[in-house]
């Protein structure tokens, strides 16, 4: 007896009763595509967050204003005042000695003006008055034209370099470098173009415009008090090191004794990705234990539902051993069946699951992960072998004269 | 029929075979021996509950002996493990049951095809020998036809093609005619003495006098005993 002559019996034993297959096949194509779909989602998100924070810059860590706690304002906290951020403060960060694990500082000073070009007009979500550092350690870089220099900044020039986001709504094909254009009322020359970085969630990254920090001050917000400070470490995993320098340069410019009490607070885009990224993991976790249960859920229908047949079918087991069917053959059939129902739905389960991944799901585009595939396929194939398994072993351990007699 | 020097097909001693325990005790089979001689054509009467599809199951290594000894060809049936009993069946034994026993849903061709598969013969050998088969049995412009698209007596030959398939040297028949009308009648037992005197044993079990009356031994039982075993005057 032929595992061929195996096969061929167990599909004629599946498409005797070819509705009932199908269903069974169903669960198990539900199963595989929820597990390859929802991995997807969770990954894709996951990828989505991690991508979005990499974009503002891994390295870099952001001060601004406001307590640790409470409402973070320019309240006075007990035992000292509040002091704003000044550009002396960010001076003081970029001393390497004291600072080590700093690479450069970047005062930051904000504006809420609308520009203006030739009648169209257009807001920046992020007005900004800079240094040129601030470039690198935000990952914005100028896709044509340039960045404006230190010089720039000593001049006070009225040079600025717009996000695509303002591009497209100011100027349409025109290309904008060496234009003109109105800011608060005050005019630019635009010297270059950002690279689009897109949006993250609820923040357009690319409605940004950057000038020169002297310029802005002395045009929009005056010389007093910055709105943050953007320092970039000298690497990845020297940014808490940087934090710390920096609390305790500014614990001491500010004159204050513990973190409680600290007015500024400090943003750390590693730890916030390293935060994001186990979050997002347990995210997936539950996902594909949810997906794994629904997998279980079709083994245990194949198992019903072979169950059924063998029972439905125990005369056509008498009749089979009574011309000679060894065990091996009757055992293999059953086995065979119920691994084709689950090779069958594994197969389809995983095209299914391959197309609805193309498809966005909650705003998340899927990111179909290989093992995922390769595993729930795998799985669903040892399902039938498992799940097929004992109702294969009980046709097989039918005695012959029983199951001649059974109605 | 004890034909002197011959071995015998069948050789049962003193078989027994016992349902339940206690008191609802059922003695199938109480003391049963027999011999069948190779190329005997015997018939088994007997009113229902006699016994006599005890004794046929156990004929055909379907059922096992609650005491007693079978030996088959000279081959003692208990001694056999599962597997060499399937291949005992499928080898030496030919069925034919009451109720056709066919497969649902499988063209007459393949039911034929069945025994030879389980043997391993190959897909050439099968087709040719299947339908030879069946159309010793004059089904061959029937062969792609399902069992629910045949007449009784198409079904219980295709069941005796099936049977004889693998050329066993043993055939039972348990009520091969019980439900046939008389003109399939005739042609099944006509079918049969076609069988026999191409030197194959068979047994057929029956309350038909008609039907036995074909074979040239016929054995009465009663109660799990033969009670009479005489051959057939005609």
């Amino acid at each position: 007896m032929s595992l061929f002559e195996i096969i061929r019996f167990a599909i004629s034993g599946l498409s005797a009763n070819r509705l009932r297959s199908a269903l069974t096949t169903l669960g198990i194509l539900i199963g595989v595509a929820s597990v390859i779909i929802l991995t997807a989602v969770g990954n894709g998100s996951s990828q989505q967050i991690q991508k979005n924070i990499q974009r503002l810059g891994t390295n870099s860590l952001t001060v601004q204003q406001g307590g640790g706690g409470g409402f973070g304002r320019l309240s006075r906290n007990s035992g000292g005042s509040a002091q704003r951020l000044t550009v002396a403060d960010a001076v003081a960060l970029a001393n390497p000695s004291d600072a080590p694990s700093v690479k450069s500082v970047s005062p930051v000073a904000n504006a809420n003006v609308a520009c203006t070009y030739k009648g169209s007009s257009s807001t920046p979500q992020n007005f900004v008055g800079t240094w040129p550092t601030y470039f690198e350690a935000s990952n914005d870089v100028v896709h044509t034209g340039s960045y404006f220099t230190n010089e720039d900044v000593v001049q006070g020039k009225h040079v600025i370099i717009l996000g695509q986001t303002v591009v497209d709504d100011l100027y349409g094909t025109v290309d904008p470098v060496n234009t003109k254009i109105t800011c608060g009322g005050q005019p630019y020359t635009v010297i270059g173009v950002l690279q689009k970085k897109g949006t993250t969630g609820f923040q357009d990254a690319d409605s940004i415009a950057v000038a020169p920090l002297s310029t802005v001050q002395q045009t929009l917000t005056g010389f007093g008090s910055i709105n943050s400070i953007v320092v970039e470490a000298v690497s990845a995993t020297a940014t808490d090191t940087a934090q710390a320098e920096i609390s305790a340069i500014l614990n001491t410019r500010h004159k204050i004794k513990n973190a409680a009490q600290a007015d500024y607070r400090i943003f750390n885009q590693a730890s916030l990705l390293s935060t994001t990224s186990s979050n997002s993991a347990v995210f997936t976790v539950l996902l594909s234990s949810v997906a794994a249960i629904s997998l279980l859920v079709g083994g245990i229908g194949i198992t019903n539902i072979m169950l059924v047949s063998v029972t439905e079918r125990t005369r056509e087991i008498g009749i089979r051993k009574a011309i000679g069917a060894p065990r091996g053959a009757i055992l293999g059939q059953f086995l065979v069946e119920a691994t084709l129902l689950s090779l069958i739905g594994g197969i389809a389960g995983v095209v299914v699951g391959i197309v609805g991944s193309h498809f966005q799901i909650v705003g998340v585009t899927p990111v179909v992960v290989p093992s995922s595939v390769i595993l729930s396929f795998c799985i669903s194939v040892a399902i039938g072998l498992f799940f097929g398994g004992y109702p294969a072993n009980r046709a097989a351990s039918l005695r012959p004269i029983e199951a001649l007699r059974y109605e | 029929m004890n034909t002197f020097g011959k071995t015998a097909d069948v050789n049962i001693q003193n078989v027994k075979k016992f349902y339940g325990a206690g008191d609802t005790e059922v003695r199938a089979l109480d003391g049963v021996s027999l011999k069948v001689y190779q190329g005997e054509y015997v018939a088994i009467m007997g009113p229902s509950g006699s016994g006599k599809s005890t004794l046929m199951n156990i004929i055909g290594c379907l059922d096992t002996p609650t005491d007693g000894s079978y030996a088959l060809d000279g081959l003692e049936v208990a001694s056999l493990d599962e597997r060499q009993l399937s291949i005992v069946r499928n080898r030496r034994i030919g069925f034919v049951f009451q109720s056709f026993n066919l497969i649902p849903r499988m063209a007459a061709q393949s039911q034929v095809e069945m025994p030879l598969a389980y043997q391993g013969a190959n897909r050439h050998e099968r087709r040719e020998k299947a339908s030879l088969a069946l159309s010793a049995v004059g089904l061959a412009d029937r062969a792609n036809h399902q069992p629910n698209e045949l007449s009784g007596g198409q079904q219980q030959r295709v069941a005796i093609a099936r049977a004889l398939v693998s050329r066993p040297s043993l055939l039972l028949a348990d009520e091969p005619t019980g439900a046939l009308d008389t003109k399939s009648t005739q042609e099944i037992m006509g079918l049969l003495e076609r069988v026999n005197s191409a030197g194959r044993t068979i047994i057929v079990i029956t309350h038909e006098h008609e039907v036995a009356q074909h074979a040239r031994r016929v054995i009465t039982m009663r109660d799990g005993k033969i009670i009479s075993d005489e051959v057939n005057a005609a």
